[in-house]
């Protein structure tokens, strides 16, 4: 004897089973709620493997007098001129490509759309659409250029050793 | 008139957009019902209809469904995983014990992945024992035992590829030992040894090509053949719910090979 001849009615009840998807479907949607922030905090990095902002860019008499230094490693240039030192941003402020310096021209040029900017950061020609920002420097006890990338400056200023 | 939730659920089932994605209007009819299985791309594989009988618990003890959940858990926690694993030398190390005391919830998920690999394992051996001891596997079902057997052994695969990724003492000398256990096959032992590591030791090349085995090949190939599996369930009659409901009774398959032989 088949299973289906013992209990006809319970197929014929939908009510019963609806309310059923509907619980189940409810406690899904909040458990998936749940999942999502979750997820969220599992996709957000504690930590992270990064190099620090602040760089140490040397002695400052390896800087030749009246001279821009690019380091390509930590994209920072390092400005020497006659009153003193200033650090510069070497990321382009247009679309974030690192820009060189052009010692036979003067000038500093970014390859990807040919932004030209001056070596104070103020932009020629091209694109972008801001100067490149100034970065903080500061001399520690020993006697080390620094350099915080984090953020940049408002206020030019100038290191004077 | 105050609308129940019911009606909005009607109103959205009348919609431009719902037929147009499902096709299927509002309407509880049997044959409403088997045209929203049979027109489904992922239903489509299951049968419209299924006997009382096979629904039951103690048809299945729903062996299989569960052993496809913890498939279901093991990709969804795995890529998640994927997220803070690089498979390199000693990185790999690096990312696990990250997972464990860094990520957000890392361990939660890392112990879960683990622990729904093992139930897994024993999922498919109890789904297995069941089918057997039913009897599920005769005629016409037999084909279906034997991409059974196939996803065992990807099962285990699989299992065995993710052993290796914490490149931990453990999984480093677990894949030293059955590497060369794979080494005993006769004349290409040495051959499968070099290709399953990409090299003489266990080293880098052995831990990227286990991770793209147990990230990229092995689930994909699972994937395919679960879908064939699911597939020959609908095409040999549904689930098994005992001699009794077969469409070849199995007293007769002997009779039946005979004639197509």
């Amino acid at each position: 004897m088949s299973d289906e001849q013992k209990q006809p009615a319970n197929n014929e009840d939908p009510k019963g089973r609806r309310m059923f998807v509907k619980i189940g479907v409810g406690s899904l949607a909040i458990a998936a709620c749940g999942t999502g922030l979750f997820g969220y905090q599992f996709m957000y990095p504690n930590v992270l493997y990064e190099p620090s902002p602040i760089v140490n860019a040397g002695k400052p008499d390896r800087y030749p007098a009246d001279s821009v230094t690019l380091d390509p490693e930590t994209g920072i240039y390092v400005v020497r001129n006659s009153e003193g030192f200033y650090a510069l941003s070497a990321v382009c402020t247009h679309l974030g490509c690192l820009t060189a310096w052009k010692p036979e021209l003067g000038i500093i040029a970014c390859p990807c759309h040919g932004s030209k900017f001056q070596r104070t950061g103020i932009k020629i020609e091209g694109p972008a659409p801001k100067p490149l920002p100034w970065l903080r420097m500061w001399i520690n006890d020993d006697g080390d250029l620094l350099v915080d990338r984090s953020f940049p400056i408002t206020q030019k200023q100038m290191v004077r050793v | 008139m105050a609308k129940t939730i019911d009606n909005y659920v009607d109103d959205l089932r009348r919609s431009r957009v719902w037929y147009s994605i499902f096709r299927s209007g509002p309407g509880f009819s049997n044959l409403h019902r088997a045209l929203t299985v049979q027109q489904n791309i992922f239903l489509h594989l299951f049968s419209v209809k299924a006997r009382k009988r096979a629904m039951s618990f103690s048809a299945t003890w729903y062996l299989g469904a569960l052993t496809m959940t913890t498939f279901v858990i093991l990709v969804a926690t795995g890529i998640l995983l994927m997220l803070y694993y690089h498979p390199s030398v000693p990185q790999a190390y690096n990312d696990m014990k990250d997972l464990q005391f860094v990520v957000s919830s890392g361990v939660f998920l890392r112990n879960l992945h683990r622990w729904s690999a093992h139930a897994m394992v024993f999922l498919v051996f109890a789904h297995m024992f069941k089918v057997f001891y039913r009897g599920a596997y005769r005629p016409p079902r037999e084909f279906n035992w034997v991409i059974g057997v196939v996803l065992l052994l990807m099962t285990l695969l699989l299992s065995y590829t993710g052993y290796l990724l914490p490149w931990d003492q453990l999984s480093y000398w677990a894949v030293t030992v059955g590497s060369n256990i794979a080494s005993a096959v006769p004349v290409f032992g040495s051959d499968i040894r070099f290709l399953m590591l990409g090299g003489h030791q266990v080293n880098a090349n052995a831990l990227l090509r286990f991770y793209v085995l147990h990230c990229v090949i092995l689930p994909l190939t699972l994937v395919l053949l679960i879908a064939v599996h699911f597939w020959r369930i609908r095409k040999d009659g549904g689930i098994y719910a005992g001699p009794e409901f077969e469409a070849i009774p199995v007293d007769d398959n002997a009779e039946k090979l005979e004639v197509t032989q």
